[in-house]
């Protein structure tokens, strides 16, 4: 469809404008601290280095927060993913009583303020021995994520055609053996559309980190970034730069399966 | 709440299928169970732990000692609370409003498919994958005395009106705010474009028969339709407002002087800064019951969508 020249030059430098704050960091992070310091932060750039980010990975530590990270990212998104999975099976599929009610208990737990949840999980996870453990926190961000995976994964799975169900039943599949080679090989659009989402989610938190962590080696990426700001208060191309790590893994998620991303937005939505 | 009422489903299951599922296999038992009992220990549990540890006062150490309603009594003179209770309706308000006024706009705009129309979906999307963490270092960059916001009015001949925007307490919370607004857009603008989708254009063809001009066309034709989207973007928005919580932590910790606190700053200080897990958790249960009547109107209008 054709639109008229006027819509373009409206948008073109609206996107510009919109894009502006990623690319003035960008310029940020690739000069030398000199520069900044003799002509301000406004300038543009008088030459170009990657000091920035050497100094934001090696002695701001950035680099093992992107390890710490990615574990508790791919772990937090595997095991929610699971446990939503097996969830949604046996309520969508089953005649559990209440199941309506359990569903939307569930989900209500994922839009509870976390505030309130704060304080009660530092003291949980030091009662139980696992305060300042990454796995304190993956397995609170898997609770409190489970129910909103559970219930989009609930509406895709009672949407699946009963045929399908009704011939495994016939072939003397059990529950377990249909979950595994009927349910999970057709839920793979909306899994892939959840795991997309949730990455950035588990990836980007910041508040449950600050929770049940306290040892600086064991911060995930956001919260050594707000470290890292303490630490070189006036330096802003490492500021920058360290920004630039945090968000370039979310940014590759985001355009490597936009789609998903975009439908995984919506299938919470009731749309 | 008639869409959560129990209602039977599925009953086109011939008998035959319907009596040999009427028993629910113990592994399906242990499908459900096993995650239900995760987000009980995790969510629910602490949550009720949050109710009663507001009833006592208590610094983490030796044993909680209860004081009844003393923390809500103490809440309601605390000008930092109260400033954060202010600052919260004014984000609510400010946040939600630009961002649904931003989104739907260029939802507006972007709908309809087009030469360059991806591209610039895709660059009102991009900040929203960026952690408001992140989001509020890249402006705190921004705002720097000298930098690009301060550049920018000088160059259009507002120079007087630069300053440290983050340090002035006037004008630290709307700074912020304009940060948080831009990462939220996109979202917005995604929920609109997919209820623009989702719209009768033989409605629209017909009121401009009638001789409706467009402006008529998208307030009293095209709104209407959106009804089910502004009520899901109106509850998520005032929740988001109360959680609230990485972006400001990120650009101001709460000051200068708390004009820019929340209540979850505020709630985050008093319990984990200066442990004082009673008070803090009255704030926590303070931020829930605002948010209550929000995360009841989005439940119900999930139900209904889902048809449960």
């Amino acid at each position: 469809m054709r639109r008229s020249p006027l819509f373009h030059a409206v948008m073109i430098p609206f996107t510009l404008l919109w894009l502006a704050p990623i690319v003035f960091v960008v310029l940020v992070a690739l000069r030398e601290f000199d520069d900044i310091a003799a002509r301000g932060l406004g300038a543009f750039p008088a030459s170009l280095t990657l000091e920035g980010f050497a100094t934001a990975l090696a002695g701001g530590k950035l680099a093992t927060a992107l390890v710490n990270s990615a574990v508790v990212t791919v772990c937090t998104v595997v095991a929610s993913l699971a446990l939503a999975a097996i969830a949604a099976y046996a309520l969508s599929r089953y005649r559990i009583p209440a199941r309506r009610t359990i569903l939307l208990v569930m989900l209500a737990g994922n839009l509870l303020p976390a505030q309130i949840l704060l304080i009660p999980v530092s003291r949980i996870a030091q009662g139980i021995g696992i305060y300042d453990t990454l796995f304190a926190l993956v397995v609170v961000q898997v609770g409190f994520g489970l129910g909103f995976y559970t219930f989009v994964l609930h509406g895709f799975m009672r949407a699946l055609p009963s045929e399908v169900f009704e011939a495994a039943l016939l072939d003397g599949s059990g529950p377990g053996r249909t979950f595994f080679s009927i349910v999970l090989p057709l839920c793979r659009p909306a899994l892939a559309a959840l795991a997309a989402l949730a990455t950035t989610w588990v990836y980007n938190d910041l508040i449950w980190a600050m929770t049940v962590l306290q040892t600086d080696t064991k911060f995930p990426i956001t919260a050594a970034l707000l470290n890292l700001q303490g630490g070189y208060s006036n330096s802003w191309n490492v500021i920058a730069a360290g920004s630039l790590v945090a968000a370039v893994p979310t940014a590759i998620v985001f355009f490597v399966f936009q789609r998903h991303f975009v439908s995984g937005l919506l299938v919470g939505t009731g749309k | 709440m008639t869409a959560v009422q129990d209602a039977p489903v599925r009953a086109a299951v011939p008998p035959r299928q319907r009596r040999r599922r009427r028993g629910v296999p113990p592994l399906v038992w242990a499908f459900l169970l096993l995650p239900l009992a995760v987000e009980l220990f995790w969510v629910f549990w602490p949550a009720m732990n949050s109710f009663s540890l507001s009833f006592t006062s208590w610094n983490g150490v030796g044993a909680a000692r209860p004081v009844g309603f003393e923390n809500y009594q103490r809440l309601f003179t605390d000008p930092i609370f109260l400033t954060a209770l202010g600052n919260n309706v004014i984000w609510a308000i400010g946040f939600g409003g630009l961002s649904v006024a931003g989104g739907l706009a260029l939802a507006v705009a972007l709908n309809r498919p087009g030469r360059g129309v991806g591209l610039y979906r895709s660059a009102i999307y991009l900040p929203m994958v960026i952690s408001l963490a992140v989001t509020g270092l890249f402006w705190r960059v921004m705002y720097q005395p000298g930098g690009p916001i301060d550049v920018g009015l000088g160059a259009i001949g507002l120079g007087e009106l630069q300053q440290q925007w983050l340090a002035n307490p006037d004008t630290a919370l709307y700074a912020v705010l304009i940060a948080a607004v831009w990462r939220q857009v996109g979202y917005i603008m995604v929920l609109y474009l997919a209820g623009l989708k989702g719209r009768d254009p033989s409605l629209e063809e017909a009121a401009a028969v009638d001789g409706a001009n467009a402006w008529q066309r998208f307030w009293k034709v095209v709104m209407p339709q959106l009804r089910g989207v502004n009520t899901v973007v109106f509850a998520v928005t005032v929740i988001d407002s109360l959680r609230t919580f990485d972006i400001v932590w990120a650009m101001t910790r709460g000051g200068p002087y708390n004009t820019t606190q929340l209540l979850s700053t505020y709630m985050y200080q008093q319990g984990f800064t200066l442990v004082n897990l009673g008070y803090g958790s009255a704030i926590a249960v303070v931020i829930f019951l605002l948010a209550l009547a929000f995360i009841i109107t989005y439940l119900v209008r999930q139900a209904r969508a889902e048809e449960l």
